[in-house]
């Protein structure tokens, strides 16, 4: 069956998105790292889908919605934080540091 | 032969997922996470959820990441710069957590549901045989899962507002 080879791919896929998010100082791609994460947990849902019930393709879908509700909101405050900054690398964002 | 494809996709997801988290330019990473977002679909596909997969294709291959693409253009992000990566010490540091991290998931992936609450296999295919391929997402989400549907659009309206009022010119 697939649930095995799914689980090991979601596990790699998160573990680099994880790695993504330490590595990286851009919020963009820090941002594109964490949809990553969520894609990797789809997989695993879709793949104990296929055993458990339909209810983990149902939650797929809301992982979906809230997806694009995090992408809208999130990048809107990028934007906003760039018109202050001119930047959008994390070591300038340190308002609350001084 | 299924599982030996299902590992192809696999590997094609890993190895875009790897450059999209190594490539210094913004507008490289985002064309490499949708080459693993494509990947993801077409697991969906052997995993007997077509319409997730033409849904991951639509939303997150499609909408959001040209979301994503649209504000790294607005923003100028595309030149290449200094890398953004960091240092050595923060290199190794983010290795070595992201190893533990994977250590934890294999041992985890090696549990398995206990067979009394498992379907017997070719049930999710037999239902979608039965009453279609979105027929088979769509009574329950608009059945035992109405209530939960419905708080989503309430999550989206707020995001929608959210966006809004934090894209105005004066805040």
């Amino acid at each position: 069956m697939l649930l095995g080879p799914a689980l090991a791919i979601s596990a790699v896929l998160f573990t680099l998105g994880v790695a993504g998010v330490l590595l990286r100082r851009n919020a963009i791609v820090i941002f594109m790292c964490v949809e990553l994460m969520l894609n990797a947990v789809n997989l695993t849902f879709v793949a104990l889908a296929q055993r458990l019930g339909m209810g983990g393709q149902i939650f797929v879908f809301f992982v979906m919605a809230v997806a694009a509700a995090e992408a809208g909101v999130g990048l809107a405050i990028i934007l906003a934080v760039f018109r202050h900054k001119q930047s959008v690398r994390l070591q300038d964002m340190n308002l609350l540091k001084d | 032969m299924t599982v030996t494809i299902f590992w192809i996709f696999g590997v094609i997801a890993w190895v875009s997922a790897l450059l999209c988290i190594t490539r210094r330019s913004p507008v490289a990473s985002a064309l490499w996470l949708v080459v693993t977002m494509f990947a993801l679909a077409a697991m969906f596909v052997q995993l007997d959820a077509q319409f997730i997969a033409a849904l991951q294709v639509l939303v997150y291959a499609g909408a959001i990441m040209v979301l994503f693409l649209f504000v790294i253009m607005l923003l100028n992000l595309g030149r290449p710069g200094p890398t953004d990566i960091k240092g050595p010490a923060g290199l190794a540091m983010g290795a070595v957590l992201a190893a533990l991290l994977l250590v934890q998931l294999r041992v985890l992936a090696n549990a398995r549901p206990p067979d009394a609450i498992q379907l017997p296999a070719g049930t999710i295919a037999d239902l979608q045989a039965h009453q279609g391929m979105v027929a088979a997402v769509a009574n329950p989400l608009f059945e035992a899962y109405l209530v939960p549907f419905e708080i989503a659009s309430l999550l989206l309206l707020a995001a929608i507002v959210g966006a809004v009022v934090l894209a105005k010119r004066k805040l």
